[in-house]
Formats: structure tokens, C-alpha cells, sequence
């Protein structure tokens, strides 16, 4: 039996799991995916967001702006890079100015502190390239980039070194509700717990029935994504939103984390949870918005498109509250901002718990530090050659994109939420990331997989269950193995 | 760590420059190739078609360059490999990383730039739908079959009809895959004529001309394609989508030089060809820093890819020994009507006689002929019976009969017979 069962290992889950694991209590994190944060919380902006937009009074208005205060710190301590490039929301009309105001006045009642309309020299002096035809914009010094993925992988390693349990590649099938506590099944597993928090994102609605709650439906709503070279590194250095009108927000620009351009996202309400698949409607309609903003780019300059799915409701907002089955807390409908509010939703459900009768005591042992992986890049020579030096894996380029090296690779592999796939190797050593996609180092990196896991080079998948990369071995190297 | 000359790369470009600096008296030269061993994209490349013009003879591409490594390591020209070349400056410093020697910098008084090509991807045509695994770069799987001993899939289906896609078509199905088809976009091949007939042809496999992959499919492992035709704007025409069940789709949809030390470098790039803008002699736009191969323009035969190289080493070699830093004086050459690229963009005309042009034709031309103005009089004309985008026209101007002078241009077209 465990405290807290956790369902869902998004950014949502990983931010509540590592919470709690400042508290003596047992933890377990059930993800139905081979890695965490596989689902919503791997492809969106990854914009850590001002909070001017998410209405006054809302749960978003007010954990939006929490959440952002907090992550210079969870940065300083976890090191999944954080960088504060701020935020232009672009006027390009005396109605979008009026719009502005209101989005203005909206943000200081949410309490943000530094936010401040701008006039047209301003803006192009930090964004000669975009559209000259720009009128004035809202710029918030507080906003920036993360990589999403990264900084929900940090959470719940630092999570598992504070004693969360992952129970990885688990799907939950069914809740049963006992006198004191739930029976969770799952495709493998039986987990006993005394209180559940349901974040399942796509389908926390789904697990919310198990219990018989049927307080909210998801409707999923798709967002696509071109992501370019970093050749195009540069042109734009903020995030740039549209000012939105007539309920459409347009289609932004931004910078990721590790430097690249990124466009994105259209919002079409979908039917399929699984469906994200990209469309040659939606990129044409990116394609068509961004202009707005940057008159002219070379499309053959993209190296992928990818789509993720918001976890929308028809209320608009979070939904986080204990249920009417006790003990079983709601964590749903949690769409955008939902990854810049995920660690201040993590202290509102550690007060849900405790209002729900679960005891909190300090756990005194608790680290908040992580180390992350080495970044050879990031040092400078002399330590370079020291680590070299000890270790002459950290010297050998593996991905030549992104530059890195074996050893960074192989470290991916030994976390405390190990890497088992192409997919989560990318995101935690970034091989593959670039922009030959893995085309170079992908043979490369499952060698080194094969070596260091023991795992066939036939059964390395690119993410989940029977997405294998190869299928066989060729007829010669049949007949060498006769 | 100081040399005279410094090759980055140890692909058939690389392996030429330095063999011939090497016979042209050079002393101090260092080959620095990131891959374990010398050679090149020409390791994975075990077909037979290389060496055709160099040679006289056909052989497979290590065949090939192994005939240019034995020589190199019966020289002192120093290699190595398993080094990475992370940046190259102005001053022709070169930082290198490799776990044997850990971080260097390394002073060279000229540089051949030879870092090849890379294969572009699903992201750079924009293919719609899932991201599944089974969707390869035929490069990679190329690299999978051939050195690595593992096949990708077995029902396959395979978009652009470069030379990789061709040969791959033929590979797959000697290792016992469905090949279902060759798909084009453009409505000619952009791969070569004999790749055709030996690849496809002889093995019934339909090349789908104006043909193009609008959705992929497949949650997990790629379960099929959406193809249709594509009108004269390269678009698709909807009514002729049909679906292709299929576990592998391979991308032979073109190369991109690799020139990212080269921009970085703060080194010219022309447009056209994605590689340095360079001289007759292959020298940048910084002197003392050279480019060949296909870094500087994507090759369809690696016996030019040998020219070339060793083109760059004489250059290099003559920059080395000349201590002059005389102002340079250029004319340009410039590709009109029917041309879409022309090596070299300039010509440094204080400099030798004869000047060797490398340039490739837009779409397929029949009986037509190529003409050089210069101010409206023709310098130049050849003619052709069939000139095609895949196939690299290469061919001399004597720049002694030009009587060229500065910033004069040299037109060069397509025109009919
Ligand atoms: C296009 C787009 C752009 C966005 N941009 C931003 C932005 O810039 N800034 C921002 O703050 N927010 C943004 N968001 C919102 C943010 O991405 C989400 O709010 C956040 O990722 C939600 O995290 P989550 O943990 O709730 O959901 P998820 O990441 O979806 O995690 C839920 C997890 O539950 C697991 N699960 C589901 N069912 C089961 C089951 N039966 N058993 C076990 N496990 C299960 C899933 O596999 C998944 O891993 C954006 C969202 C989208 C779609
Ligand atoms: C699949 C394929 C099939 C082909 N088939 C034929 C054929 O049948 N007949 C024919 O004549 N030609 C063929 N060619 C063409 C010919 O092989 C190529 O044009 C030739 O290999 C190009 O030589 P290169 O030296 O310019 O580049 P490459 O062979 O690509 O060599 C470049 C080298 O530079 C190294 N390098 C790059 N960057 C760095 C760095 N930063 N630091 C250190 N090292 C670096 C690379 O590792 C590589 O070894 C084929 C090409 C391909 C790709």
C-alpha cells in the first residue's frame, strides 16, 4: 500500500511528484508510456508564460503567475535550462493596441509585475527582423523558454532520488474503490493506495469515470509545430505572439531552449486522443498566419513538424479538486498554461492532500539538487581535457548536429529514469534532435544502447512498444551467424 | 599543433587534396576525418560503378578509395580519425575533440574544406501525418543493410529517385524486400540514366514520375503511405491519392553540402549550390581556406569528386609557397537561362590558363547546346543530345583565349541547336 498513486507522468505528474517527495509519505507515479513525459507534455510552446492572458479569477490566472515566480529556483536546482528571453505580444493595428490594454489590465490584476506596453522603436530594436509594419506590443520581461520534456524528466528524477516510484509501461484499466483506500489496476500491475491524483492529461477524464466522477469531458484539441535549423538561430531572439482577435490567437514564433526557430501552434478540435498526426491543412495555415509576424521564410530550412494535443474542456479552466469519492483528487482538463503552472499546481494538490486528512511531515532528508548530465559544450577547455581525461567517452562525438558525445549518451542510459529509446535518448543527450534527425548517429546510438542496456539491437524501439527500428538481419549477416 | 596544410574530412575530396599536396612536395599535412576509418560516405557505398572515368575500370566505392588510402599511408601525411572538427576560423585555427586527444586546437597555414553532404529529411519536404519509426533516410539505411548487417523493413516504399533511392531500390530487393515503387516528384529522375535501367528496370520496380508521399501513416511502426500525382505546380491532385500499405519508406529527396564549420567560419555560401562561393583554384572567400567534394556542390560521380580535390591541393600548395598577398582580380560567371549552377563563381584572373567548370542544367534538355558570353560576344559553345539536372556537366575554357579582365561576367545558357 502507498500513500499517493499518481497517474500520469506529464509535466503535471512529475511536478506533483516531486513535491511530495518532500514529505514522508510513499509515492507511486503510474504512466501507461516506456518514458515519462511521452505524452502532451513533449510536444507544445514550452514557453514558461507572463499569465497576462489566462483570465482574471480563473485557477489559470492565478497558478500561471505563481508557477512562473518559481522556476528560477526549480532551474537552479534541477538544471533543465531555463532562459528567460521574455515575450512581445505584436500589434499591428490600433484594434490590436485596444486589445492589448485590455490584456494589460488583465495581467497586473493577476499580479504580474513587469509588464509594460511598448512602443514600435522598442520592439524592433530587439526584433529588427520581424514585420516592419509593427505598431507598438506588450512585452513581458518575465517570460521565457524551457525544454518541456527536460524539465519534466528533472522533476521526477529528482522525484526518484527523493523515493518516488516509476512504474513505467503501466496502463491503468480500472480504479476499485475499497472502504479505506483504491485498487488500481493496471495492464501489469495491482497498486494499492490511499488516495489517487489523477493527471492523465488526454484522459483524466477517462480515469476520473473509473471512480464514477463524471465532472468533465476532453475534448482534444491539436496544435502543429514547424521546427527549424538552427541556421535560422537569431532572427527572432523573444517569443512573438499575435495580438489575438476574434477568439484567434495567431500563430507565434519563438525561440526553443536549445535555439532553434520554432512556429506553431494552429488549435482544430479533434476527435482521435491518439491523432497527432500533422496536416497539410494545419501547416498551410501556420505557413499562412506567421507572415504577420515574418514576412518571408525558407520552408525547406524546417527539420520536423510535430503536433501535440491540449487537454481541453468546455469549462475553460484547470480542474483541480478532491472529488466526491474522497481521497480521489482531480487534477484534469489542465491545457495550456498548464506546463508554467505544473509547479504551482504540484503546492495546491500538496494542500488538497492535506486538507483531505494525508499527513505532511517534512521529510528532513529531501534533496532538492539533481546533477544533471555533463554537457561537454558547456564547459570550458581545461575542463573539457580533465574530463576527457578520466573518461575519453566524453571526447567522442557521437551526434554531429547537436555535438554530443558518448559519454553524455551513455549517461542518458544510467538516470534515475533511464533512457530505453531512441526517443528518450534524444531527449535527455538531444541525439537526434538536429538537424539530420537522427539520420547520422541513430545506427551509433543504438550500438551503444545495445552495449550498455544488453538490450538486441532488433528490439530497440524509437519510443513505444513495437515501434522497432530494424525488423531483421540481412541474409549475409544470416549466413555469418550460421 | 601546427601543419602546413589541414584536410578536414577523409572522404574520396579529402583523400585526393592531401595525396596531392603530398605529390606536389607539401610536407606537413594532417587529415582529420570524425569517423573511425578513412573513406567516406564510399564505405557504405559496396556497389560497383565508381572510378569509371578516374580508373578506367568499375569498381565498389571502398575499392575505390582504399586505392587512395594504401598510397596515403605509404606517405608521412598524418591522419586522425575519430576526431571531430568543431570550429574553423579566420586565422585557420581548428578546434578538434576526439577521445584520444581530448580537446586541441590546431594552426594550419591553409585549410581544405572536405566534410561532404548530408541527406535532407521528412522535415525539409514537410510530409504530413505520423512520426512512426520506419521512416529512413536511404543514406541510413544504406548504412543499416550494408555495414551494419540489419534491414529496416521489408515492404517498402521509396520517395525521390536520386542515386541512393535507386540503388537502394535494388538493394532491398536482393535482400528479399517488396520494393513497391520509386516515387518523383519532378517529371524527369534527378539520378543517373544506367542507375535507372540496372536498379529499377531489371528488377520491374515502376518509377512513379510526378509522384509524391502527401501522409504517412502508423502509430508505432510506419503502417502505410498516402502518394498521389502532382500537377505542373508540383502539387498533388487529390483525386489521385491512393494508399500503400507499407513498413518502410525511404527519403532519397536530395543532399545538403555540409557547411556548417564553413558558415560559422564567416566563409561566402552561394545560394545556389549551398557551398562556398570559390575560385578556379576552389579557394573561399577567405584566403588560405579551400573547399572540394561535396561540401562545395553536391558531385553524382566521385571521380569529379577526386578532380576536385585535387584542384583545392594545387591551390592550396601554390598559397603556401607564394608569400605575395597581391589583391586578387575576378570575373564572375554567372548561370543564365536553363542553368542552375556553375563551380566556380569566380575566376582569379591572375592566375593560371585553364579553368575547369563544373555546372548543372535546371530540367532535361534534348539536342541543345551550351554557349559562355562575355558582354554579348560568345566565347564558348558545346554541343549536347541530352543534358539532364542529375548529370554534372564538366568541361575546360582556356581564360588565356578570354583576354578576361576585372568584374567582367561570363553568361553561360542553355540554347537550342
Ligand atoms: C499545442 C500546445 C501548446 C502548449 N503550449 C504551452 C506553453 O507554451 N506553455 C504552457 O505553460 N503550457 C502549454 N501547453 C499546455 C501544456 O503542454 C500542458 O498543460 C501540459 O503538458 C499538461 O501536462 P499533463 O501532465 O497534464 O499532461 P500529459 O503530458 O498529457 O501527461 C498525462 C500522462 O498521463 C498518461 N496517461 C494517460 N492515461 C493513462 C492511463 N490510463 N494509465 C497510465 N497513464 C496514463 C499519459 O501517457 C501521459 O504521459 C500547450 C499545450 C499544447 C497542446
Ligand atoms: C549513397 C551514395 C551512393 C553513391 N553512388 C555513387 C556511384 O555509384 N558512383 C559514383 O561515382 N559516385 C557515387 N556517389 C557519389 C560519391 O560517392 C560522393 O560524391 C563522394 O563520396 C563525395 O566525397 P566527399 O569526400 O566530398 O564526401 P564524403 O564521402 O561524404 O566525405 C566527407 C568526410 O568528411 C568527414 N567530416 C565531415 N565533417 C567533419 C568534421 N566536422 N570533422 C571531421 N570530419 C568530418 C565525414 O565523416 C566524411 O568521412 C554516391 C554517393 C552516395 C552518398
Amino acid at each position: 500500500m502507498v500513500d499517493v498513486a499518481i497517474i500520469g507522468a506529464g509535466v503535471v505528474g512529475c511536478s506533483i511528484a516531486r513535491e511530495l517527495s518532500k514529505y514522508s509519505i510513499t509515492v507511486s507515479v503510474i504512466e501507461k508510456d516506456s518514458d515519462v513525459s511521452n505524452g502532451t507534455s513533449k510536444a507544445n510552446s514550452g514557453i514558461v508564460h507572463g499569465g497576462y492572458d489566462s483570465k482574471f479569477g480563473t485557477l489559470k490566472g492565478s497558478l500561471c503567475v505563481q508557477g512562473n515566480s518559481m522556476f528560477k529556483d526549480l532551474n537552479d536546482q534541477l538544471h533543465f535550462g531555463f532562459n528567460k528571453c521574455g515575450s512581445f505580444v505584436l500589434a499591428f493595428s490600433s484594434d490590436d493596441m485596444v486589445e492589448l490594454h485590455h490584456l494589460y489590465e488583465n495581467g497586473k490584476k493577476n499580479g504580474i509585475k513587469n509588464l509594460e506596453i511598448v512602443d514600435r522603436e522598442f520592439v524592433l530594436k530587439k526584433e529588427p527582423n520581424i514585420n516592419q509594419e509593427v505598431v507598438g506590443a506588450l512585452y513581458c520581461a518575465d517570460a521565457g523558454v524551457i525544454s518541456p520534456w527536460e524539465y519534466a524528466i528533472a522533476m521526477a528524477e529528482n522525484a526518484a532520488l527523493n523515493g518516488v516510484s516509476f512504474l513505467l509501461n503501466n496502463k491503468v484499466t480500472s480504479i476499485a474503490k475499497k472502504e479505506n483506500h483504491f485498487t488500481i489496476q493496471t495492464d501489469k500491475n495491482t497498486i494499492n493506495t490511499r488516495y489517487i491524483i489523477n493527471c492523465a492529461g488526454l484522459y483524466s477524464d477517462e480515469i476520473s469515470n473509473m471512480v464514477g466522477v463524471n465532472r468533465f469531458k476532453i475534448r482534444p484539441r491539436k496544435g502543429e509545430y514547424i521546427l527549424f535549423d538552427k541556421e535560422y538561430s537569431g532572427l527572432t531572439n523573444s517569443i512573438l505572439f499575435q495580438t489575438p482577435n476574434n477568439g484567434s490567437k495567431g500563430v507565434l514564433v519563438t525561440p526553443t531552449y536549445h535555439g532553434n526557430m520554432m512556429i506553431g501552434p494552429n488549435a482544430e478540435y479533434i476527435c482521435d486522443k491518439e491523432d497527432t498526426s500533422t496536416t497539410s491543412q494545419g501547416l498551410a495555415t501556420l505557413q499562412h498566419k506567421v507572415q504577420k509576424t515574418l514576412k518571408s521564410i525558407d520552408y525547406s530550412k524546417a527539420i520536423t513538424q510535430f503536433s501535440g494535443l491540449r487537454a481541453a474542456t468546455d469549462t475553460y479552466d484547470f480542474i483541480i479538486e478532491e472529488s466526491q469519492v474522497k481521497q480521489f483528487i482531480n487534477v484534469g482538463a489542465i491545457d495550456s498554461p498548464g506546463l508554467t503552472s505544473s509547479p504551482a499546481i504540484a503546492v495546491m494538490v500538496s494542500k488538497l492532500l492535506l486538507n483531505a486528512g494525508l499527513k505532511l511531515k517534512k521529510d528532513h532528508t529531501f534533496n532538492p539538487n539533481l546533477t544533471p548530465i555533463i554537457k561537454v559544450n558547456e564547459l570550458n577547455i581545461h575542463d573539457k581535457n580533465k574530463l576527457i581525461k578520466k573518461d575519453p567517452r566524453y571526447g567522442r562525438v557521437i551526434c554531429r548536429c547537436e555535438s554530443m558525445t558518448q559519454g553524455e549518451i551513455v549517461e542518458a542510459l544510467h538516470r534515475p529514469i533511464p533512457a530505453t529509446t531512441l526517443d528518450a535518448v534524444k531527449r535527455r543527450a538531444r541525439a537526434g534532435a538536429g538537424r539530420c534527425q537522427g539520420g547520422f548517429c541513430s545506427p551509433r546510438v543504438m550500438e551503444i544502447i545495445n552495449e550498455e542496456l544488453d538490450l538486441p539491437v532488433l528490439d530497440i524501439n524509437k519510443s513505444e512498444d513495437k515501434s522497432n527500428i530494424l525488423i531483421d538481419k540481412t541474409k549475409k549477416s544470416m549466413e555469418v551467424h550460421l | 599543433m601546427k601543419y602546413d596544410l589541414v584536410v578536414v574530412g577523409g572522404g574520396p575530396a579529402g583523400l585526393a587534396a592531401a595525396l596531392k599536396a603530398h605529390q606536389e612536395g607539401l610536407e606537413d599535412i594532417l587529415i582529420i576525418e570524425r569517423d573511425t576509418v578513412l573513406g567516406g560516405i564510399l564505405n557504405q557505398c559496396i556497389h560497383n560503378g565508381f572510378g569509371v572515368h578516374k580508373f578506367k575500370e568499375e569498381l565498389t566505392g571502398p575499392e575505390y578509395s582504399q586505392k587512395y588510402i594504401d598510397k596515403i599511408l605509404n606517405t608521412n601525411i598524418q591522419v586522425q580519425t575519430d576526431t571531430m572538427v568543431l570550429h574553423v576560423t579566420k586565422e585557420k585555427e581548428l578546434h578538434v575533440i576526439s577521445a584520444s586527444q581530448g580537446y586541441q586546437v590546431i594552426y594550419a597555414k591553409a585549410v581544405v574544406l572536405a566534410m561532404g553532404c548530408r541527406e535532407r529529411t521528412r522535415g525539409a519536404i514537410n510530409i504530413p501525418g505520423t512520426r512512426p519509426a520506419g521512416v529512413f533516410t536511404a543514406g541510413t539505411a544504406q548504412r543499416f543493410i550494408n555495414l551494419e548487417g540489419y534491414m529496416p523493413g521489408k515492404n517498402v516504399v521509396i520517395l525521390g529517385s536520386g542515386d541512393i533511392g535507386l540503388i537502394m531500390a535494388r538493394r532491398m530487393t536482393l535482400e528479399g524486400a517488396k520494393v513497391n515503387c520509386v516515387l518523383e516528384l519532378m517529371p524527369y529522375s534527378n539520378g543517373l540514366t544506367r542507375n535507372i535501367v540496372q536498379c529499377l528496370d531489371d528488377y520491374n520496380i515502376p518509377l512513379k514520375l510526378s509522384h509524391s508521399v502527401v501522409k504517412i501513416h502508423g502509430k508505432n511502426r510506419l503502417e502505410g503511405v498516402t502518394i498521389a500525382q502532382v500537377d505542373k505546380q508540383l502539387k498533388p491532385i487529390s483525386e489521385t491519392e491512393i494508399y500503400i500499405p507499407c513498413d518502410t519508406l525511404l527519403l532519397s529527396i536530395g543532399l545538403i553540402p555540409e557547411n556548417e564549420l564553413t558558415r560559422e567560419c564567416g566563409i561566402e555560401l552561394d545560394i545556389r549550390t549551398k557551398g562556398a562561393t570559390v575560385d578556379q583554384n576552389r579557394e573561399t572567400s577567405i584566403t588560405g581556406i579551400f573547399s572540394c567534394g561535396n561540401v562545395l556542390h553536391v558531385h553524382d560521380l566521385v571521380d569529379y569528386v577526386s578532380e576536385e580535390g585535387e584542384i583545392a591541393a594545387i591551390g592550396a600548395v601554390n598559397y603556401i609557397k607564394s608569400n605575395k598577398k597581391s589583391k586578387k582580380e575576378f570575373a564572375y560567371t554567372v548561370p543564365m537561362e536553363g542553368i542552375s549552377y556553375i563551380v566556380p563563381q569566380k575566376i582569379n584572373i591572375g592566375d593560371q590558363d585553364k579553368t575547369n567548370i563544373y555546372l548543372r542544367v535546371n530540367k532535361v534538355y534534348e539536342q541543345c547546346v551550351i554557349s559562355g558570353y562575355i558582354n554579348n560576344s560568345k566565347i564558348y559553345t558545346k554541343k549536347y543530345t541530352k543534358l539532364t539536372p542529375g548529370e554534372m556537366v564538366s568541361f575546360n575554357i582556356d581564360k588565356g583565349k578570354l583576354s578576361l579582365s576585372e568584374q567582367d561576367q561570363i553568361k553561360f545558357k542553355i540554347e537550342e541547336e
